[in-house]
C-alpha cells in the first residue's frame, strides 16, 4: 500500500473554561502501517516545530488496556473500527484523501481539560462507592477453598474487562455511565465473593452515578457498539435485577 | 565523565535478618517496631505511584489507619502501567500437583536471575506468593479456572512446573482492578487521599531524612509541595530509555532519578531485560513496541528457515528445512528458556542472517500444531486477545496462517533504587517499592515474577516494616515551610523555565529516538568495551544537543505534553550514562547482561563469581561527575552458584 495524505478536522479548546472550535490541518505522506496516535504524534511534531501549539492528547500504553486514550473519531467514539480502542486504530482503515474529524469525549460528567484531553475522574468517584469487595487485605481463606465455576469466572472476567475508557458514556445520547457501572456491578453480581455488599453496592453506586450528573440509560445501545471491548448491555439489565431487589427486598 | 577509573564507596549491608532462610521472614517480623492503632492516625505516608506496588501498599496502609496520600501520572490511578501486563502472576501453591513447592520457586528465580539477588529476600518472596493469590481471590478478580470450578495453571519459562495463574491475555488488568479496588475504598473512607495527573518531580530530604515530594500538576502546570513522614516509591521502571519498549509512554525514570539525585543509590542499573516476543520494528515513526506474552511459548515454537535469506512463505518451508533453535540447543527447556536465553539466541539467528521478515531482524513463533493438536476454541480461549492485538498491528491474521514474526524488545528494567530487606533505600524513611526497586529478581526476571513482586511488596512486606522505621522516627510535625522544600521547589521552576519554549531545531521524539537508539546498538542485548565506550562518548554529545538545539513547545500553565517529556528526557539522559557505566564495570556476563567478552565456548552467559559477586550500588556525585560504586557483597548459604544451564 502506498502512503497517504489526509484532511483533519481537531478540535481545539485551550482551557476548560475557554470557547473551543474545529481546526483544520493536513498530514502527508502517511504510511498505512502507522497507528492513528502515531499520525496524531507527526501532526504535534510539525506543529512544535512551526512554534505552534500542538494538540493535546492523552495516551499511555497503546494496546487499548489501560483507558487513557480516547477520541470521537468520524463521529464514533474510538473510531468506526468494532471493538477497537483509539490507539489500535491504524491509518491503513482509511482512504486517501479522506476528512476525518477528531473530538474529544464529550460528556457534562467530563470537563474537557484542553483540546481532546476530558477530565474522568466521576467514574473514579462511582467506583469508590462500592466497586470492590470489601474485605481487608491479610487472612483470606485459601483460593481454592470456594470453587467457582469456569462459566461464571469467565462470565465476571467479560464485565471486568472494562478498561474505564468512557466510550460508553461519550456514545449514549443521555450521557448515560451505566455499561460502565453496570459492569463492575454485574462482575460481583456473578460472583460469590460479592454477596456480602451487594444491595449496598448497587445502591450507593447508582446514587453516585446521578450525582455525578451522567444522564439516565434508555436502552439505545450505542454504548455496546462502541466499547473496545465489546461489553455487553445484558451487564446493564443485570444491574437493573440487582437494584430492583435490593431496592425492594 | 571519567569512566576508566571508578571511585569505590564503602560495602553496603541489605540487612537480611539472621537465622535459617525459612524462619527469617517469621523472626524479623517478630523483633521489628509496631505502631499502635491508636497512633496509626498521626502519620502520615507519602505513595508515588499506583501500580500493583502502590496501590496494594496505599490500601493496605489506609486498612491500618494510617493517612496516605497517593500520586500519579494519570487521571486515574487505574492507569498504571501494570495494568498492560498479559501473561500471569506466579505462585507456589502446588494446585497441579506438580511437585511445586516454595523452595522451588525461590531456587528457580534465584537462578533464573542468574544469583545475582538476594538470597533472603527471594526466600521471602516465594513464601508470601501463596498468600498473594488467596488475597485476590478474596478480592473477586476472576481467574482462570478448570472445569471443577478450582483455579488453572499455565507454564512460563525459566520452570518445569505449571505455577502461573492468569485471567486470559489480560492479568495486569485484573490484579491491579482488585488493588484499585481497594485503594478507592480506603479513598471512600476519607483515608486515603488521591492525587491523579502528579508528576512527582524533587524528593525532599531534610535532617538526613525524607522529608516529602515536590510534585507539578500536570493540568496546570502548578508545582505542589506534600510533606510526609514517609515516602514511598512505586513508579515503575526505566525501559523507556530505550525509546522504543514494550512499556507505556508515560513510564519514566524521573522518580527515581530524581532521589538519586538526592542521595538514594542506584543498584544495577545495566540490569534491563529484552522480552523474546514482541512485534518486530516497523518503521522509523512507530511509537512504542507490543508485547506479544511469553505464556504464547506454552503452545508455541519459535523457529527461523536454515537457509539464509529464505524467502518463501513459512507454511511453504517443509519441516527439515527449519531450524527449532530453542528445541534444538536446550532440549530439557526447549522453548520454555528463560527470557535473557531466548532473546539471545534470537539475535544470534538473525546475525547469521537467517531472519525473516522484510527487515530480517525477525523470527518466527508458530503455534500450528498446538491449533492442529487442542482445536481453535483452545487457543482462542489461551490467547484470543494475543492474536486480535497481533492482528490489529501487523495487519495479519494469525488465525488464518498461525505463524507470528517476532523480535525482542526491552521490556523491564531489574535494577532499580538500592533498598534493604525493609525496602527502605539508603535514606531513611524513603522505601521503594515494585520495579522501582532493585531487588529480587539479579540479573534476568523470570516470567510472571513481577506481578508477584509488586504485590508482595506491597500488600505483604511494607504494612511491617514501615512501621518499625515510623515508631521510631515519632510523628512530628509535618511541614512544607522548610528552606529544603523551597530549595526543591526553586530549582524545579527554574528547569521549567529553561525549557518552556526553547527554540531549538530538534524535538523531543527526535532526540529520545536517537538516545533510545544509541542505547540499543551500543548497550543492548550484546555489549563489550568498546560498545559501551562509544555509549559513553555518544551520550554527552546528545545531552548537550538537548541544551542546544532543543525545541519544547512554550506554555508552562497548561496540559503540556512536550514539556513532560522533555523534562523526562533529561532524566534519560543521565541515567544513560550510568547504565553504560555500570555496564562497562560489571565485565562479566550474567542473566540480561551479556558482555560479548565473557561468554562460554558455546556462546552462553559467564558469570565471575570472584569478581563480580556483588550488587553495585552507585553514589550520585553531580552531573557528569564519575559517581561512587558501593558494593554489597552477595552471600549464598542455601543455594550455591552453579552454571545456569537449560540444556
Ligand atoms: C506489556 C507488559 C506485560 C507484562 N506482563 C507481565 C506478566 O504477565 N507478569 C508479570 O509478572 N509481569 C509482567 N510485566 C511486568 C509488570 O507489569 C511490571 O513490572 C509491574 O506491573 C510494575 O508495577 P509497579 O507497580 O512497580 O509500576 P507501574 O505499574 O508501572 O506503576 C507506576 C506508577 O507510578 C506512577 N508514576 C510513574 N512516574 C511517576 C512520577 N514521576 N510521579 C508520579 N507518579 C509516577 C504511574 O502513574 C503509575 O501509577 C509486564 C510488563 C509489560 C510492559
Amino acid at each position: 500500500m502506498k502512503n497517504c495524505n489526509f484532511k483533519l478536522l481537531v478540535w481545539r479548546q485551550k482551557g476548560p473554561q475557554e470557547p473551543g472550535k474545529m481546526v483544520a490541518y493536513t498530514v502527508n505522506d502517511i504510511s498505512p502501517d502507522m497507528s492513528f496516535l502515531e499520525m496524531m504524534d507527526l501532526l504535534n511534531e510539525d506543529l512544535i516545530k512551526k512554534g505552534e501549539d500542538p494538540i493535546a492528547i492523552d495516551s499511555d500504553c497503546r494496546e487499548g488496556i489501560c483507558g487513557t486514550c480516547g477520541l470521537v473519531i468520524q463521529g464514533l467514539a474510538h473510531g468506526s473500527k468494532q471493538k477497537t480502542c483509539t490507539c489500535q486504530i491504524y491509518m491503513r482503515d482509511f482512504k486517501d484523501g479522506e476528512t476525518i474529524t477528531v473530538e474529544p469525549f464529550r460528556s457534562s460528567a467530563f470537563p474537557i481539560i484542553k483540546d481532546l484531553v476530558v477530565n474522568r475522574s466521576a467514574l473514579d468517584r462511582i467506583i469508590s462507592k462500592g466497586g470492590y469487595v470489601a474485605n481487608n487485605i491479610g487472612g483470606a481463606p485459601d483460593a481454592n477453598a470456594m470453587p467457582i465455576s469456569k462459566e461464571t469466572a469467565e462470565l465476571a472476567l467479560d464485565a471486568s474487562s472494562c478498561i474505564g475508557c468512557g466510550a460508553c458514556v461519550a456514545a449514549c445520547p443521555n450521557s448515560s455511565a451505566a455499561l460502565f457501572t453496570g459492569a463492575k456491578i454485574s462482575q460481583y453480581a456473578h460472583l460469590p465473593q460479592g454477596s456480602p455488599d451487594r444491595k449496598k453496592r448497587v445502591l450507593e453506586m447508582a446514587q453516585q452515578m446521578d450525582k455525578e450528573g451522567f444522564g439516565n440509560c434508555s436502552n439505545h445501545g450505542e454504548c455496546e457498539a462502541v466499547c473496545p471491548q465489546g461489553i455487553k448491555i445484558s451487564h446493564i439489565a443485570k444491574m437493573r435485577r440487582e437494584f430492583f431487589k435490593a431496592s425492594l427486598l | 565523565m571519567i569512566y576508566n577509573t571508578i571511585p569505590e564507596g564503602t560495602p553496603l549491608n541489605g540487612k537480611v535478618p539472621a537465622g535459617p532462610i525459612e524462619k527469617k521472614w517469621q523472626s524479623h517480623k517478630a523483633s521489628i517496631k509496631l505502631v499502635s492503632p491508636a497512633n496509626k492516625k498521626k502519620y502520615t505516608v507519602l505513595v508515588v505511584g499506583s501500580g500493583l506496588a502502590g496501590a496494594s501498599a496505599a490500601a493496605a496502609l489506609g486498612e491500618l489507619g494510617y493517612n496516605v496520600k497517593v500520586f500519579c501520572i494519570h487521571d486515574s490511578p487505574r492507569r498504571a502501567h501494570s495494568i498492560a501486563a498479559q501473561g500471569g502472576i506466579n505462585a507456589a501453591k502446588n494446585y497441579p500437583n506438580d511437585n511445586d513447592s516454595v523452595w522451588r520457586l525461590f531456587s528457580d528465580t534465584l537462578k533464573g536471575g542468574d544469583f545475582r539477588a538476594r538470597e533472603g529476600n527471594v526466600y521471602r518472596l516465594a513464601e508470601l506468593s501463596m498468600a498473594i493469590i488467596d488475597q485476590c481471590v478474596a478480592q473477586g478478580v476472576p481467574f482462570a479456572r478448570e472445569y471443577g470450578g478450582f483455579l488453572a495453571n499455565r507454564s512460563f519459562g525459566g520452570a518445569l512446573v505449571s505455577r502461573t495463574f492468569y485471567a486470559r491475555g489480560q492479568t495486569g488488568q485484573q490484579l491491579l482492578l482488585g488493588a484499585y479496588g481497594s485503594l478507592m475504598r480506603q479513598a471512600n473512607t476519607g483515608k486515603v487521599q488521591i492525587f491523579p495527573k502528579r508528576e512527582m518531580l524533587d524528593l525532599v530530604v531534610g535532617e538526613g531524612k525524607a522529608k516529602g515530594i515536590v510534585v507539578r500538576n500536570l493540568e496546570n502546570g502548578q508545582i505542589e509541595s506534600y510533606s510526609g513522614h514517609a515516602v514511598i516509591v512505586a513508579t515503575g521502571g526505566y525501559s523507556n530509555l530505550y525509546f522504543l519498549s514494550t512499556n507505556a509512554k508515560n513510564c519514566n525514570a524521573s522518580a527515581i532519578w530524581r532521589c538519586h539525585r538526592r542521595g538514594a543509590y542506584f543498584a544495577n542499573p545495566c540490569f534491563v531485560q529484552i522480552h523474546p516476543t514482541c512485534i518486530p520494528v516497523h518503521g522509523d515513526y512507530q511509537s512504542k513496541l507490543t508485547l506479544m506474552s511469553e505464556s504464547l511459548r506454552n503452545d508455541g515454537r519459535m523457529w527461523v528457515p536454515k537457509k539464509q535469506d529464505d524467502k518463501r512463505p513459512p507454511n511453504e518451508i517443509p519441516e527439515e528445512e527449519r531450524d527449532y533453535f530453542l528445541e534444538r540447543k536446550y532440549p530439557t527447556y526447549g522453548n520454555l528458556v528463560p527470557r535473557d536465553v531466548a532473546s539471545r539466541n534470537a539475535k544470534t539467528v538473525c546475525d547469521e542472517g537467517k531472519g525473516v521478515g522484510d527487515t530480517k531482524r525477525a523470527v518466527y513463533l508458530d503455534l500450528s500444531d498446538s491449533l492442529k493438536k487442542f482445536g481453535l476454541k483452545y487457543i482462542e480461549e489461551q490467547y484470543g486477545n494475543l492474536f486480535e492485538m497481533y492482528q490489529r498491528i501487523t495487519g495479519e491474521d494469525p488465525y488464518r496462517v498461525p505463524v507470528m514474526k517476532i523480535y525482542p524488545a526491552l521490556h523491564y528494567t531489574m535494577g532499580g533504587l538500592w533498598v534493604d530487606y525493609n525496602l527502605m533505600s539508603n535514606i531513611p524513611g524513603l522505601f521503594v517499592l515494585g520495579e522501582a526497586n532493585f531487588s529480587d529478581h539479579g540479573a534476568n526476571r523470570l516470567g510472571a515474577s513481577a506481578l508477584m513482586q509488586g504485590l508482595c511488596d506491597g500488600y505483604f512486606v511494607i504494612p511491617y516494616t514501615i512501621g518499625d522505621y515510623l515508631a521510631q522516627t515519632g510523628a512530628g510535625k509535618l511541614s512544607i515551610e522548610s528552606t529544603e522544600f523551597k530549595q526543591a521547589e526553586k530549582e524545579i521552576q527554574e528547569s521549567v523555565q529553561k525549557l518552556v519554549g526553547k527554540k531549538g531545531k530538534k524535538t523531543v521524539l527526535e532526540l529520545h529516538r536517537e538516545l533510545g537508539l544509541l542505547m540499543w546498538n551500543q548497550v543492548g542485548m550484546g555489549r563489550n568495551q568498546k560498545s559501551l565506550q562509544t555509549a559513553l562518548e555518544g551520550i554527552p554529545q546528545l545531552q548537550k544537543e538537548f541544551q542546544e538545539n532543543l525545541i519544547v513547545s512554550g506554555d508552562a500553565n497548561h496540559w503540556n505534553k512536550d514539556l513532560e517529556s522533555a523534562l523526562r528526557l533529561w532524566d534519560y539522559m543521565e541515567l544513560a550514562e550510568l547504565v553504560s557505566l555500570d555496564a562497562l564495570n560489571r565485565a562479566e556476563s550474567c542473566g540480561g547482561h551479556f558482555r560479548e567478552e565473557s561468554q562460554t565456548e558455546e556462546g552462553e552467559a559467564l558469570r565471575q563469581d570472584e569478581k563480580f559477586q556483588y550488587v553495585s550500588a552507585w553514589e550520585y556525585q553531580g552531573q557528569g561527575k564519575t559517581p561512587i560504586l558501593h558494593k554489597e557483597p552477595l552471600e549464598f548459604e542455601y543455594l550455591k552458584p552453579i552454571k545456569r544451564s537449560y540444556k
